[in-house]
């Protein structure tokens, strides 16, 4: 499946609009998938701001966020429009540290988008 | 519905020399665990090496047949 441009400056949007963007299933107050849940609870102990995207209540963006990322599951972190990886990569990251220096470094102020 | 066997048979395919461990978390056969460890994840980023890990599995990884995967990847 291809997707429609409208659908990509969507996911333009969103990641460009957010220093970190986080792509779920469920929202989250009510995360609805476990993997997704743990990201949430690590940027919460990260004490970032974020932003998330319920792929449950949306197939169309569900489907072609794997294209965009090249990346079949969710949930997908999105740092400063990077896609930094999915739970095992951030879970990996969080432990080691390195969450932690990309986050301050997405803190800095940059010209807003959009 | 795939076994941690045909996961496995699937990841040496791609990486023969690989460690490979694969389990299935759940018991249902669609909530996995695996570890692999190859050669030719050397220089890769750990999401470059996902990536070809995903690639190794193909159709189980897009067709909705793996729910869930919890990966861990490096070289040796």
């Amino acid at each position: 499946m291809i997707m429609s441009d409208d659908i990509r400056a969507r996911i333009d949007g969103l990641i460009k609009g957010h220093h970190v963007m986080l792509f779920m299933k469920g929202t989250k107050q009510f995360p609805a998938c476990g993997f997704s849940n743990a990201v949430v609870e690590i940027l919460k102990k990260e004490a970032t701001p974020f932003e998330t995207f319920n792929i449950l209540a949306d197939p169309e963006m569900r489907q072609a966020l794997k294209e965009y990322s090249s990346w079949p599951t969710f949930p997908q972190l999105y740092i400063d429009g990077k896609f930094v990886g999915g739970c095992d990569i951030v879970t990996e990251m969080h432990q080691s540290g390195e969450l932690k220096k990309e986050l301050a470094a997405a803190r800095k102020p940059v010209q807003a988008v959009g | 519905m795939p076994t941690p066997d045909v996961l496995q048979a699937r990841l040496l395919a791609a990486f023969p020399t690989a460690r490979v461990e694969v389990n299935d978390l759940t018991g249902t056969a669609d909530h996995f665990q695996a570890v692999v460890v190859a050669q030719e994840f050397h220089g890769k980023s750990r999401i470059e090496q996902h990536k070809m890990v995903y690639a190794a599995l193909g159709e189980l990884m897009t067709g909705g047949a793996i729910h869930a995967l919890a990966l861990t990847t490096r070289a040796p």
